[in-house]
C-alpha cells in the first residue's frame, strides 16, 4: 500500500468520524441555532465524502441544497419558532422511553443496511457501461446529464413538476387573507452595512458561477439543478438585504418562471413524437441544443422555485409580524 | 406497430395506432393543465379542471378498451430507450381498471367540488380554490403514474408527486387542527418515501435495474440478502403511507379534517396508491416462496386493522372521524389478499393463468371501496353544509333534509358492510370463498366479524338520521310525522342483517344524551318545530353526484364476475410463468392446511355457490373455469 492510498484512507476515516460524531452533536444539542450551525457544517462534510466516493455531482448538488439552501430553511424556521417553554422540555424529558426506541430502531436499520450493503454483489451490477455505449447517442459527454437529459428524462421531467407542486403546497399555506401580500421571512429589518455590500458584490460574481456550472454540466460534473439551487441563494441573499422586493404569491411573473421550464420540457418532449419518433426522444442532430434549451429554461424555473420557497409567506393580517 | 392495423376500417385498431400517445397523455394531460391553470390563476384554474375531468376519463376509456381490445397488455419505452437504460410504462388489466375508476371519482370529485371550490366574485383570486384545482390535476397525474409505472425510480417520483399533492389538500381550510393533522401526515409520508428510495437503491446495486419485470425476472426463484432487506423497507415505507396499523395515526385526523371533496379523493384514491406498489412489489417483483412467508404477517395486521377501525368508527361522536376510521378498516381487507392468493392451494390455479377469487374479490375490494368512500365523504360534506355540524347523535331529520344524500349514504354502506347486491358484497363474498377454498377459515371469522363491526357503526348513523333528534324536545308531535315520511323506513329495509337487533335501544338511545348535551345554540335551532332546520341549502346535483357514486359502488356487484377476467389481462403470462417451478410446496409456506381444505374447489364453496345464486356469473368463474385468452 503506497502512501498516497494510506492519507485518502486516513482522510476517509477522519470524514466518517467526523460526520458520525457531528451527527449525533446536532441530535443531542439543546440549542436550536447550533444544532443548525452543526448542520451546516455536516452537509459540507457530506459534499465530501461524496467527493472522495467519486460522486461530484452528488457532492455539489449536497453542497448547494443540503448544506445551503436548507440551512438557510431551518435559520429562518428556528428564528421565527418561538422558544421552547419550560412545559414542553418537561414534556421532551417524559418522553425519552419513545426517542430510545427510535434511536434503537434506527440503529437496528442502519446496522442492517450495513451488512446488506457489504454483502453486495462484487462487483456491483452497474448500467455505467451500457450508458457509456449509448451516450454518443445522445450528443452530450456527461453521463449524468445523459442519464438525466436522455434515457431518464421523463424522472428528471416529473422532478420539475414535483417542485411546481411543492411551491403550490407552500403557497396554500398562506393565511387568510395575505394572498395578494409580499413574502415576509426574508428582509431583515436593519441590515448591516457589510451584509447590504455583499448582497451588492457577491450577486453578479453568483451568477457568473451559475452559469458557468450549467454550461459545463454538459460536459462536466455541474448542471442546471445545480446552478439553479445557486441562483436561488444569491436571490435569497438580495432579499435579506432589503436591496429588493420579495414577491407576493398573486403575482403572474414569478408563476411563469416556475411553469417555464417543466412546460418547455413537455413540449420538446411531445414534439419528439413527431420529430423523432418517441416521446422524449430528441430528432437526430438537434440533442445538444435542444437539452440545453431546456436546461437553461429549467435552470430558470429551479432557480425560480427554490427562491420563492425560500423567500418564505406573507405575515397573516394582524399579527405580530406584521405590525413590526 | 401491431398487427390490428391491418383490420380496416375498425375504430380500435385505429385506436391501435396510437396507444403509445395515449399511454403518455395519461401523464402529459393532467400535468399540462395543472401548470397552465397555475399559470393563470383562480378562475381560469377551475375552468380548466372542469375541462380536463372529461378529457381524462376519455383518456382512461380509450386505454382500457384497447387494451380489453388487444387482449395484451400495452407498453411504452419512453423516449424509445428499453429498460434497464429507459423507462418503461405499461398497462395491464389491473392497471386499466384503475385508471378508470381513478378518472371516474376524480370527475365526480371535480363536479362535486365546484360549489365548495369557487373563486369569490369579488376577488380576483382565493387561496384554497386555486389550489384545490391545480392540486387535484396534480394528484389525478401522481396517481396515473403509479399505475403505468414499470420502473422502481420513476415510481418513487410518481409516489412523491402523491404525497405533495394529497399532503396540503388535508390543510386546505387553513385552521390549527388541519395544520397539525397534515405535518403529521406529511411526517409519516416522508418517512415512507425514504425508506422506498432506500430499498431502490439497494434493488439496483443488488441486480443493476429497477425495472420490475426486469428484477423478477433476474431473481428467478431466490432472492439475494439485499433484495429482501429492501422489499421489506420499502414496504414499510408504504404501509406508511397507506395507513396500516400500526403506522395509521395519521390518517384519521388527515382524512376527517379535510375538506369533503378532499377527503374522498384521499380516502378513495391515495391510500390506494402506494397499496397499489404494496401489491406490485409483493406478488410482481419477489419471488413467491417470499411472499408466501409474509403473507400472514401482513394479513395479520389488516385484521387488526379491520377491528381497529371498525371499533373505533363505532366510538366517534363525529361524522367525518366515524369515515376516516372505516377507511381504516376497509383498507385491512385488501391485505387479505396476500395469503388468500399466494397460498400453495391457489398457486396451481394462478399458474395455470385463471382467475383466483382471492385476487378478483381483492380487486372489487379496492374499487368498490373508492366509489362507496367517496360518496359517503362527499355526502358528510353536504350534510355539513346543511346542518352546520357533523355530530352523529344530532343528524335527526336529515332524511327530510337530504334525502338523496341518505339513500346514497346507505347504499355506499350496503357496499362497506357486504350486504348484497353490491360491490362490497361481491368482493367480500369472494374473499370468504377464497379463506374456504384454502382453508384458512381464521380470516373468514375476521372478514365476517368486520363486516358486523361496519353494520355497528353505520346502523348507528343511519338510526340516528332516520329516528334520533327529532323526538328529543317535542316527543310525542314527530313521531306520527315520521311515519309518514317516507324515508326513514329506508334504513331498517337496507340493512336486513340487523333486523333482528334490539331497534329501539339504539334509536332512543342519542335523544336523551343530545338533548342533555346540547347546550345553547344548538338546542335553540332545533327548537322550535323538534326538527333541525337547514343551514344552508344543498343544491340537487351535488346531491346526485354523491348518489351516482354510491350507486357506481352497488353496480359493481351486479357486475358478472366472468367480466372480470379483464383482471388477468397481463398477468397469465410472465408474471404468473415463474409461478410454475413453486407449484409443489415444499413447506416454505407458514400456512398450515388443514387436510380436508387440500382440493382446489371444496364441497364448502359449491354448497355456498348454490345457496347465493343472486350474484350472477359467480359460478362460472370458479378458478377452474379458465377463459382463455388471446
Amino acid at each position: 500500500m503506497n502512501a498516497v492510498a494510506i492519507l485518502g484512507l486516513l482522510t476517509d476515516l477522519v470524514l466518517a468520524v467526523s460526520v458520525l460524531m457531528l451527527s449525533i452533536w446536532i441530535v443531542l444539542t439543546p440549542d436550536r441555532l447550533r444544532a443548525v450551525v452543526g448542520f451546516l457544517a455536516n452537509g459540507i462534510l457530506i459534499a465530501l465524502v461524496w467527493m472522495r466516493l467519486g460522486a461530484p455531482d452528488v457532492a455539489l448538488t449536497e453542497a448547494i441544497i443540503g448544506g445551503g439552501l436548507v440551512t438557510l430553511l431551518l435559520l429562518g424556521a428556528s428564528a421565527r419558532v418561538p422558544p421552547e417553554s419550560a412545559r414542553n422540555a418537561f414534556a421532551d424529558r417524559d418522553r425519552w422511553p419513545l426517542h430510545l426506541l427510535a434511536a434503537l430502531l434506527a440503529a437496528v436499520v442502519a446496522v442492517g443496511l450495513a451488512l446488506v450493503v457489504l454483502n453486495l454483489p462484487e462487483p456491483a451490477p452497474s448500467l455505467a457501461s451500457a450508458v457509456a455505449t449509448e451516450l454518443p447517442a445522445t450528443a452530450v459527454d456527461n453521463p449524468v446529464t445523459a442519464v438525466l437529459m436522455a434515457f431518464r428524462a421523463v424522472d428528471t421531467l416529473f422532478e420539475t413538476v414535483v417542485l411546481v407542486v411543492a411551491l403550490i403546497a407552500f403557497w396554500s399555506l398562506i393565511p387568510e387573507g395575505a394572498w395578494f401580500q409580499r413574502a415576509g421571512w426574508l428582509p431583515l429589518r436593519e441590515p448591516a452595512p457589510a451584509l447590504v455590500l455583499l448582497g451588492r458584490v457577491l450577486p453578479p460574481f453568483g451568477i457568473l458561477t451559475a452559469v458557468h456550472l450549467f454550461w459545463i454540466g454538459t460536459t462536466l460534473p455541474g448542471g442546471k439543478f445545480q446552478a439553479g439551487a445557486l441562483l436561488a441563494a444569491i436571490w435569497a441573499l438580495v432579499l435579506i438585504a432589503g436591496l429588493s422586493q420579495p414577491m407576493a404569491a398573486a403575482q403572474r411573473l414569478p408563476r411563469l418562471l416556475v411553469v417555464m421550464g417543466p412546460t418547455v420540457f413537455f413540449a420538446v418532449g411531445l414534439a419528439g413524437f413527431w420529430l423523432a419518433g418517441d416521446f422524449l426522444a430528441y430528432p437526430s442532430g438537434l440533442e445538444k441544443p435542444l437539452i440545453l434549451i431546456i436546461e437553461a429554461v429549467l435552470m430558470l424555473s429551479v432557480a425560480a422555485a427554490l427562491g420563492l420557497i425560500l423567500a418564505g409567506l406573507p405575515p397573516a393580517p394582524g399579527s405580530l409580524e406584521q405590525r413590526r | 406497430m401491431t398487427p390490428l392495423l391491418i383490420e380496416n376500417g375498425d375504430l380500435l385498431a385505429g385506436l391501435g395506432v396510437w396507444s403509445d400517445e395515449l399511454l403518455v397523455s395519461l401523464l402529459v394531460l393532467p400535468v399540462l393543465a395543472m401548470l397552465l391553470g397555475f399559470v393563470l390563476g383562480g378562475r381560469a384554474a377551475e375552468r380548466i379542471t372542469l375541462l380536463t375531468l372529461p378529457l381524462g376519463l376519455a383518456l382512461a376509456i380509450a386505454v382500457a378498451v384497447l387494451m380489453l381490445h388487444q387482449g395484451t397488455p400495452l407498453s411504452y419505452d419512453i423516449g424509445g430507450w428499453e429498460p434497464p437504460l429507459g423507462v418503461a410504462l405499461r398497462v395491464d388489466g389491473l392497471s386499466a381498471l384503475l385508471l378508470l375508476t381513478t378518472a371516474l371519482v376524480i370527475t365526480g370529485v371535480g363536479l362535486y367540488a365546484c360549489a365548495d371550490f369557487a373563486t369569490s366574485a369579488d376577488v380576483k383570486e382565493a387561496r384554497a380554490p386555486l389550489a384545490f384545482w391545480t392540486l387535484l390535476l396534480g394528484l389525478w397525474a401522481a396517481l396515473n403514474a403509479v399505475f403505468i409505472g414499470q420502473d422502481l425510480f420513476n415510481l418513487y417520483v410518481a409516489i412523491e408527486l402523491l404525497t405533495f399533492t394529497a399532503v396540503p389538500l388535508v390543510c386546505l381550510k387553513g385552521s390549527a387542527e388541519t395544520l397539525q393533522a397534515a405535518l403529521r401526515y406529511l411526517l409519516f409520508a416522508l418517512l415512507g418515501s425514504v425508506l422506498y428510495l432506500l430499498g431502490a437503491a439497494l434493488l439496483y446495486g443488488a441486480y443493476g435495474t429497477l425495472d420490475i419485470g426486469q428484477l423478477a425476472a433476474a431473481m428467478g426463484s431466490s432472492a439475494e440478502p439485499a433484495a429482501i432487506a429492501a422489499v421489506v423497507l420499502m414496504t414499510a415505507g408504504l404501509l406508511a403511507k397507506t395507513a396500516l396499523v400500526p403506522l395509521h395515526l395519521w390518517l384519521p385526523p388527515a382524512h376527517a379534517g379535510a375538506p369533503a371533496a378532499a377527503s374522498a379523493v384521499l380516502s378513495a384514491l391515495v391510500v390506494k396508491g402506494s397499496f397499489y406498489l404494496v401489491f406490485r412489489l409483493w406478488i410482481d417483483l419477489m419471488p413467491l416462496a417470499y411472499t408466501q412467508q409474509i403473507a400472514q404477517g401482513l394479513a395479520t395486521l389488516g385484521a387488526v386493522a379491520i377491528l381497529l377501525g371498525g371499533i373505533m368508527a363505532i366510538r366517534q361522536a363525529r361524522l367525518k372521524m366515524l369515515i376516516a376510521y372505516s377507511t381504516l378498516a376497509q383498507l385491512g381487507y385488501l391485505f387479505l389478499i396476500f395469503p388468500l392468493l399466494v397460498s400453495p392451494v391457489m398457486v396451481p390455479a394462478l399458474a395455470d393463468g385463471s382467475t383466483p377469487a382471492a385476487w378478483t374479490g381483492g380487486i372489487l375490494q379496492l374499487v368498490s371501496h373508492a366509489f362507496a368512500k367517496a360518496s359517503m365523504f362527499m355526502g358528510a360534506g353536504l350534510i355539513m353544509i346543511a346542518l352546520g355540524h357533523d355530530r352523529i347523535a344530532d343528524l335527526g331529520g336529515l332524511g327530510r333534509l337530504l334525502p338523496i344524500t341518505l339513500v346514497a349514504f346507505a347504499l355506499s354502506g350496503l357496499s362497506l358492510m357486504g350486504l348484497p347486491p353490491s360491490g362490497g358484497f361481491a368482493a367480500k363474498w369472494l374473499l370468504l370463498r377464497a379463506a374456504i377454498e384454502t382453508g384458512q377459515w381464521w380470516w373468514m371469522l375476521v372478514i365476517l366479524l368486520g363486516g358486523v363491526l361496519t353494520g355497528v357503526y353505520l346502523y348507528r348513523v343511519l338510526v340516528s338520521a332516520s329516528f334520533g333528534g327529532a323526538g328529543a324536545v317535542v316527543e310525542a308531535g314527530p313521531t306520527s310525522d315520521r311515519q309518514s315520511a317516507s324515508v326513514p323506513e329506508l334504513a331498517p329495509e337496507a340493512l336486513p342483517e340487523l333486523a333482528s337487533a334490539p331497534s329501539p335501544e339504539p334509536a332512543s338511545a342519542p335523544s336523551p344524551r343530545s338533548s342533555s348535551e346540547r347546550p345553547g345554540q344548538t338546542g335553540q335551532a332545533q327548537s322550535v318545530q323538534g326538527q333541525p332546520r337547514l343551514q344552508r341549502p344543498v343544491a340537487r346535483s351535488r346531491e346526485l353526484i354523491v348518489l351516482t357514486l354510491a350507486l357506481i359502488a352497488i353496480a359493481l356487484g351486479m357486475v358478472p364476475l366472468t367480466s372480470f377476467e379483464i383482471l388477468q389481462i397481463g398477468r397469465g403470462g410472465e408474471a404468473m410463468a415463474m409461478l410454475e417451478p413453486l407449484a409443489e410446496p415444499v413447506g416454505l409456506s407458514a400456512v398450515e392446511l388443514p387436510p380436508s381444505g387440500l382440493t382446489p374447489v371444496p364441497s364448502v364453496a359449491g354448497s355456498l355457490v348454490a345457496e347465493m345464486e343472486p350474484l350472477p356469473g359467480v359460478a362460472g368463474s370458479l378458478p377452474s373455469a379458465a377463459e382463455p385468452l388471446p
